[in-house]
């Protein structure tokens, strides 16, 4: 998501990062484009206001640290502000000691209510819990049949509310209903909200007393523009909110809304929703969150993202195979295979320092394609000619090419591709890995 | 322009209107001329509504000389400046379709929660009360329940709708549409699509798919190509309209839930940007709180200093 600040925002410290002296001048002026930004990210401009001037009262003044050049030390007291206004390391949801933990999701229409019940359930349901979902949205049409839809497609049980057209009826009866049959987590979804209307909160605080909930979601849509601000000051004032899930983050959003909601409720940001699959929801993390926002890219997220698809066992069998020399295109075949599990290169992308400010970003969608050629090339091989590619003459190369339906070029540019990454790994697996380290390093 | 219409637009554009209405008059409390400050205020008040860092500035920029040239030094110049402003960014040329096609095929598309399925069957309801006969596509057989939630629309206008299982191709559902369409000499094809964010590739590939096949199934079609947008929506909704016009070719917008806490100011960076005209405003959540966008009567609706009603 947040791309577009980042670039933003980097060619701002471009600008003074070569200059030898923090003067108020040069200050005032990237601050200046920082508040653009952040009001171009739909941050609100009140929010945006009291960031600029937490960071102008730390950064004017202030003795120059060593090592650090002063558009370094700009950078570093943005970031360290970003990820203050952004609240502390990622929490997650607590599981009541009494069980069922009741979880209540309110937001305006449009938000993702729905889905993001299904998505928690999901999450539950992995961890062993016992799910419950309850329908409190009685009002648009076919939003009881979504939650049986998602009840139904992830094996979790949902209340069925029959006739009774008071929500707050039916999600007490899921409360007794959750603690009779002794469920972990009962999951209620609320009616979406148009807007902060009177009587429709009213309904929410009634629901809320009539079944004390243990959390009380808001889920916000990462489109969300300047309005962010009243809509969750207005749930929190009314329900008190305990935490905030942000959905469709997925896009080219700017976010700035996050920004927005959690400096007016104060209330943390537990997870994201990253994707329309009930698997795409991830928790969140302030500090890595504003690091992309600086373009310092992600990282973290991404060697967890790679550890996750790739076992420790498995790495070290390729790191021997590669110091023997023995890396086949079965094994480069495997690696273009983790990569798509990782999610393929536009979310790798996301995560890399700078990859975003690259003159020429590559067609992300050229790479995925090739990326298929690949995995079919090598799959009509043989297994000999996998293991030892140099046999591969021309006639086998155009019986590949028929199998794979690719041409003879793309088998050759496949191979000289292979040749060329054995090499560069056997030079990462002998030499220094200097170069990477220095990446990896936000201030370096 | 009828009474009704007019004050059913100052009841759903009531939020909006006492944000610009009573944010402009404050601009003048306790002060007597337009100074840097007041500038600065506006500014925040312009931004707060969405209209976006590039046409406020731009805005700001032309409002200056005025100021020095003492054009504009109290609250009804300077609201008649804003009108001014507003009016010329949203007034655009709209090219009305022949109305001799016969069914007008219409394609609904825009991002996941902006409200498609609602304004379709919102639009039904009118089309079929000016007499119309229609026919509907659930073209979203992705999100769990979007089938029932149009089927359930269906039944209570009066209307067929077509409908395929889950996970069905939507080209096929909207190609089925259109035929029955032909073959029942409907007046009207409606077809909902999958919310979609704007930069999935694969997903606008589905919707450029739909649209040739729709050239298939009826040459010319579809007629009309709507982006639904979410009057909450901040700067994203540019992007929205940029993409989904690449991928497709926008021929109008249908602002929704403008009576709700969205002020809807982003509607002007995008007109301005795409030249495509705002045809349909949504104000609430009746079948006939989906009113015609008449630019004048918008923008004076937001500046009125009684409300009405």
């Amino acid at each position: 998501m947040l791309e577009n600040l980042t670039k933003k925002l980097d060619s701002i410290f471009k600008k003074i990062r070569g200059k030898g002296l923090l003067t108020d001048k040069n200050i005032d002026e990237a601050l200046r484009e920082v508040r653009l930004a952040l009001l171009e990210a739909d941050v609100h401009f009140k929010v945006a206001k009291s960031f600029i001037e937490g960071v102008r009262e730390k950064a004017v003044g202030k003795e120059i640290l060593e090592g650090l050049a002063p558009g370094q030390q700009v950078v570093k007291i943005v970031w360290k502000e970003l990820s203050r206004l952004m609240g502390e390391e990622g929490k997650t949801i607590a599981l009541s000691s009494q069980p069922p933990t009741l979880i209540m999701l309110v937001g305006l229409q449009g938000s993702g209510k729905t889905t993001t019940v299904g998505k928690l359930a999901r999450r539950f349901k992995r961890e062993g819990k016992r799910v419950l979902l309850v329908a409190g949205d009685l009002q648009r049409p076919a939003a009881v049949s979504q939650l049986q839809t998602l009840g139904k497609g992830l094996d979790v049980p949902v209340m069925d509310p029959g006739t009774n057209k008071d929500p707050v009826i039916v999600m007490e009866k899921g409360v007794k209903q959750g603690r009779k049959e002794g469920f972990d987590v009962v999951i209620f979804d609320t009616a979406g909200r148009l807007q902060v209307d009177e009587a429709l909160m009213a309904e929410l605080v009634q629901m809320k007393s009539g079944i004390s909930p243990d959390e009380i979601l808001f889920v916000a849509d990462a489109m969300t523009g300047q309005t962010a601000v009243d809509v969750a000051r207005k749930f929190h004032e009314d329900l008190g909110l305990t935490g905030i899930i942000l959905t469709k983050t997925e896009g080219d959003a700017r976010g700035g809304a996050l920004l927005s909601i959690r400096s007016v409720t104060g209330a943390p940001i537990k997870f994201i929703g990253t994707g329309e699959k009930l698997e795409d929801l991830e928790p969140f993390h302030p500090d890595r969150m504003a690091s992309r926002i600086l373009g310092m890219g992600d990282v973290l997220s991404l060697v967890e993202l790679a550890e996750e698809s790739y076992s420790k066992e498995q790495a070290e069998i390729l790191e021997k195979k590669i110091r023997k020399e023995e890396f086949t295109l079965e094994d480069f075949a495997q690696q273009v295979k983790q990569m798509k599990k990782i999610g393929g290169m536009e979310k790798m992308l996301d995560m890399i320092p700078g990859a975003r400010n690259l003159k020429v970003l590559p067609d992300q969608s050229r790479i995925e394609k090739e990326m298929k050629h690949v995995e079919a090339i090598i799959s009509s091989m043989t297994d000999k000619e996998r293991r030892i590619p140099s046999i591969i003459n021309g006639n086998r190369r155009k019986r590949i090419s028929r199998g794979s339906g690719t041409s003879v070029q793309e088998i050759n540019r496949l191979l000289k591709q292979f040749y060329q990454a054995k090499k560069m790994l056997k030079r990462m697996s002998t030499g220094k890995m200097k170069g990477l380290g220095q990446m990896m390093s936000p201030f370096g | 322009m009828g009474k009704g219409f007019l004050k059913k637009l100052g009841l759903g554009l009531k939020e909006t209107r006492n944000y610009f209405s009573d944010g402009v008059a404050a601009l003048f409390f306790g002060r007597a001329t337009i100074d840097a400050d007041m500038l600065d205020h506006l500014e925040e008040l312009l931004i707060g509504a969405d209209l976006g860092v590039e046409v406020t500035e731009r805005f700001l920029r032309d409002l200056k000389p005025c100021v020095e040239r003492k054009e504009v030094s109290d609250l009804v110049s300077l609201k008649k400046k804003l009108k001014k402003f507003m009016v010329s960014i949203l007034e655009k040329e709209r090219s009305e379709m022949p109305f001799s096609v016969s069914p007008k095929v219409t394609l609904f598309v825009g991002v996941n929660g902006v409200g498609k399925t609602t304004t379709i069957g919102k639009r039904a309801q009118k089309l079929k009360e000016e007499g119309g006969r229609i026919v509907l596509a659930a073209g979203d057989t992705f999100r769990a329940g979007a089938g029932e939630q149009l089927a359930l629309w269906g039944e209570r206008v009066g209307v067929e709708v077509i409908r395929h299982r889950p996970g069905a191709d939507p080209a096929a559902v909207a190609f089925d549409a259109v035929s029955a369409g032909l073959a029942r000499k409907s007046d009207h094809v409606l077809i909902d699509t999958a919310g979609r964010l704007q930069t999935k590739n694969n997903l606008m590939a589905e919707l450029k798919k739909m649209v040739r096949v729709l050239e298939k199934a009826m040459p010319g079609a579809p007629h009309e190509k709507i982006l639904v947008l979410d009057a909450t929506t901040g700067q994203n909704a540019l992007s929205q309209a940029k993409l989904f016009n690449e991928a497709i070719g926008i021929t109008g917008i249908i602002l929704t839930k403008l009576d709700g806490t969205g002020r809807g100011g982003i509607v002007i960076p995008i007109v301005e940007t795409l030249s495509v005209p705002v045809t349909d405003i949504g104000v609430g959540e009746g079948a006939d709180d989906l009113i015609p966008f008449h630019v004048e009567s918008f923008v004076d609706a937001l500046f009125e200093d009684t409300p009405q009603g």
